[in-house]
């Protein structure tokens, strides 16, 4: 079975400074795979690359089988991304920039109507659907953005940090719901995050620090006895 | 799955929501239609008012007689509403990179260049609704020019549109953050609305200085401004149409390589396109 998103040995450099050296992994089909580093190991960097903002210099990108470099129209079809930081439109209502982005997907307004319902019901957002996008709490705003993802029924879900500045029980909720998603709909995922709690044992796990893969493997198996903060911190160097 | 660029359709409603998109941000945000409105009008009714009395004008191309300072200006004023627009529109890019909405965009399957070209017509086309609605008030001023050059002016407001939407959105792509474009103000904007035929015939500035009659042929802004002003008076400025093609060609594939990932500085900048 081809593999929702396949990395190998993908390097990327900023002038001097190397974010990213030999990278590989591969997300499987209806997986989710947490994808573990520090502030500034190359999550983001790694994000870049797979969406198409960075070219893609050396080592091969494919999503669900198709080349970034050679096919990026149906690689990035393929594609939803929820960015770190807001990535919709204040100026317009949720409902508004859905249709806004399924017709960046070629979806039209017959098909997006209904489709837009459907996942606002998966994200519980269904009544705030006509809201502006500055109405919407921090976790609303978050879960709009999972819909935005979602509105092209792409085959790889990828969240970067998709939790930052939430309070506890709105992370909690955006974690449940991309886990439901990949039960229900047997959509893929690659979660990046920095923060232990959001890794489950039996998650696919890539510890990713200063730019390279350490570890690859189920969480459970790579947390080892002491727990995955006391192997993390020992993989890393990083200060507890 | 259908793959969203392999039919036409999928091309068109992908336009069309772009050109959606930035009519309903222009509609919400009224401001910046009255902004867009009473700038040319404060300077019709103000500016053009003062300068009638000591500005003469000889009879030239493409007018047939001597004409009121209001009506040489108009066609000027016109191209201004679509210069501010083009630089609206490269403000808004700004701001979407800024905010993250850029990051979208770009994410499409569609290639750049459409995405980028679609953005750019759906600004013409809100720059061309301010045009009409500017010649409609300066009509009740005086200005009428013949009732059919208002349709001939379309293609020359489509195609000075999309040449200066398209220098917008090449400057968008140099500029970093949105304070920077006070700096685009200064250094663009004004001087290339200044030093052109806009406000004063270039023969009137050969008298007072012929290299600043030269900056101002060499101007775009100022081929813009003709190819308005004769279209709005139903002739054809040959010279005015290949500058504003050629410029339109430079600038939109000059921003194309910029924002591809591919190619264009973005792919060397720490903090990428978005």
């Amino acid at each position: 079975m081809t593999a929702a998103l396949e990395i190998d040995q993908v390097s990327h450099n900023f002038g001097a400074v190397q974010a990213l050296k030999d990278v590989s992994l591969t997300v499987p089909q209806g997986g989710f795979t947490a994808l573990l580093g520090v502030n500034g190991a190359g999550k983001t960097t790694l994000f870049s690359l797979i969406t198409r903002l960075y070219n893609n210099r050396s080592g091969v990108i494919r999503v669900a089988g198709h080349d970034l470099r050679r096919q990026p129209s149906q690689a990035l079809a393929r594609l939803g991304v929820v960015f770190q930081s807001r990535a919709m439109d204040a100026d317009l209502t949720i409902r508004q920039n859905l249709i806004y982005h399924a017709s960046l997907h070629g979806i039209p307004g017959r098909l997006a109507r209904p489709r837009i319902d459907e996942v606002l019901a998966q994200v519980d957002l269904a009544d705030r659907a006509d809201a502006r996008i500055t109405a919407l709490s921090g976790g609303q705003s978050r879960r709009a953005e999972i819909a935005r993802a979602l509105i092209h029924r792409p085959e790889l879900l990828l969240l970067d940090e998709a939790t930052v500045g939430l309070d506890v029980k709105s992370r909690a909720e955006v974690l449940a719901l991309t886990r439901r998603l990949i039960a229900d709909h047997g959509v893929s995922a690659l979660w990046a995050t920095h923060i232990m709690d959001e890794i489950a044992p039996d998650d696919d796990l890539v510890i990713l620090h200063r730019g390279q893969v350490l570890r690859h493997g189920p969480a459970a198996q790579i947390a080892g006895p002491d727990g995955l903060t006391r192997a993390f911190l020992d993989m890393t160097g990083v200060a507890a | 799955m259908i793959h969203p660029t392999a039919s036409a359709r999928g091309w068109l409603t992908a336009f069309l929501g772009i050109a959606r998109r930035e009519t309903q941000r222009f509609v919400n945000q009224r401001g910046r239609f009255l902004a867009a409105l009473v700038r040319p009008l404060v300077w019709l009714f103000i500016f053009a008012a003062g300068f009638r009395a000591v500005l003469g004008l000889s009879i030239s191309p493409p007018y047939q007689t001597y004409v009121l300072y209001e009506v040489y200006v108009t066609p000027g004023l016109v191209a201004m509403i679509q210069l501010f627009n083009g630089m609206q529109s490269s403000l808004s890019m700004v701001y979407d990179r800024e905010t993250g909405a850029m990051r979208t965009l770009l994410v499409s399957p569609f290639p750049r260049w459409f995405l980028l070209g679609s953005k750019l017509i759906a600004g013409v086309i809100v720059s061309i609704i301010q045009v009409f609605t500017f010649l409609a008030i300066a009509w009740f001023w005086g200005i009428r020019p013949p009732a059919w050059g208002y349709v001939a002016v379309i293609p020359a407001l489509i195609l000075s549109g999309l040449m200066l939407g398209a220098m917008g959105l090449f400057l968008s792509s140099a500029i970093r953050q949105l304070e920077n474009f006070a700096g685009v103000m200064n250094f663009v904007i004004f001087p290339m609305f200044f030093a052109s035929s806009a406000l004063y015939p270039l023969w009137r500035m050969r008298e007072s200085s012929p290299l600043l009659h030269d900056i101002c042929l060499f101007n775009p802004f100022t081929h813009a401004v003709e190819l308005i002003r004769f279209a709005l008076y139903l002739q054809m400025n040959w010279t005015a149409l290949a500058v504003v093609l050629g410029c339109l060609a430079a600038f939109f594939g000059a921003a194309v390589f910029m924002y591809d990932p591919q190619k264009g500085l973005w792919a060397r900048r720490k903090g990428g396109p978005a």
